[in-house]
């Protein structure tokens, strides 16, 4: 149940990132992109993204996943450089290539040599972060 | 083309469809940097096959959906191999240290009105704009 579960989540988040063009880089970019063609497409995909999602929040009090077990517990609501420095990074290399890492798994079959070089460059990242992230700490502790 | 922003929103509920169900169903939360990223790093393997099946579906839809669609389909990825690198390390470094991307952080968070995921959120969008402005309008790079 768990299994098919996650299949189709999967199927639907790849298909959503396929019929809404998020693999297309150009309309990532052109999002980002205020001083050149500016397009808007991302934004109807994350207002249309968060309309489901704010519901199955809604139903989540009181209630238990599906294969049970607990809903995940949500951090703390407080910002830290870990967050801030993060996602400034992220957003440095989404700007650059326009791909994020959805985006980047969903277009693997038909996103070319530059869509593997990417992808593996983005596991190397992802490997290095947790060495990254405790210089971070350090650097933050003595700053 | 004028209507991109309806496929745009028809793929977007998509989305939010899959996060529904991975939260509702398995009570996990759909953040694609997270699913990958665990299995990079070995704090998600003992969820392997939850993982690895959702990574699956993410592939093959669009293979699926593909025959669908009488237009050309291109993904206008850069052929600069330099950007190609640092963008990728960029991303994988960034979104694992900050815990998040625009799934976990954007869709995930900001439905739920998370200070954190809405503040990521902010700061990848400013970031890239920043990027785009200097690397394609000073530079001319992309």
């Amino acid at each position: 149940m768990r299994i098919l579960l996650s299949l189709l989540a999967g199927a639907l988040f790849g298909g959503g990132l396929f019929v809404s063009g998020m693999t297309d880089t150009t309309k990532v970019q052109g999002w980002l992109d205020v001083f050149g063609n500016w397009d808007p497409t991302l934004a109807f995909v994350m207002g249309g993204a968060i309309i489901p999602m704010f519901i199955a929040w809604r139903l989540t009090p009181g209630r238990r996943p599906l294969v049970g077990g607990e809903f995940p517990s949500l951090p703390r609501p407080e910002l830290d450089h870990r967050l801030i420095t993060g996602s400034v990074l992220f957003g440095m290399g989404w700007g650059l290539a326009g791909l994020c890492p959805g985006p980047a798994v969903a277009s693997i079959t038909y996103n070319g040599m530059g869509g593997l070089i990417f992808m593996a460059a983005m596991l190397v990242g992802m490997g290095a972060a947790p060495a990254v992230g405790r210089g971070l700490d350090r650097m933050s502790a003595a700053a | 083309m004028e209507t991109d922003w309806i496929w745009g929103l028809v793929g977007g509920l998509l989305i939010g469809t899959g996060g529904a169900v991975y939260l509702l169903g398995n009570g996990r939360i759909m953040g694609a940097s997270g699913i990958i990223g665990g299995l990079v790093d070995g704090s998600g393997w003992n969820t392997f096959w939850e993982r690895a099946v959702f990574l699956f579906g993410v592939v093959v839809m669009p293979l699926i959906l593909w025959p669908l669609y009488n237009v050309e389909i291109d993904t206008h990825m850069t052929t600069n191999w330099t950007v190609i690198i640092a963008a990728g390390l960029l991303v994988g470094v960034g979104t694992r240290i900050a815990n998040g991307c625009t799934s976990g952080h954007g869709v995930c968070g900001i439905s739920r009105f998370s200070l954190r995921g809405i503040t990521a959120t902010v700061f990848y969008i400013l970031a890239g704009g920043l990027m785009l402005a200097i690397f394609r309008h000073v530079l001319g790079v992309v």
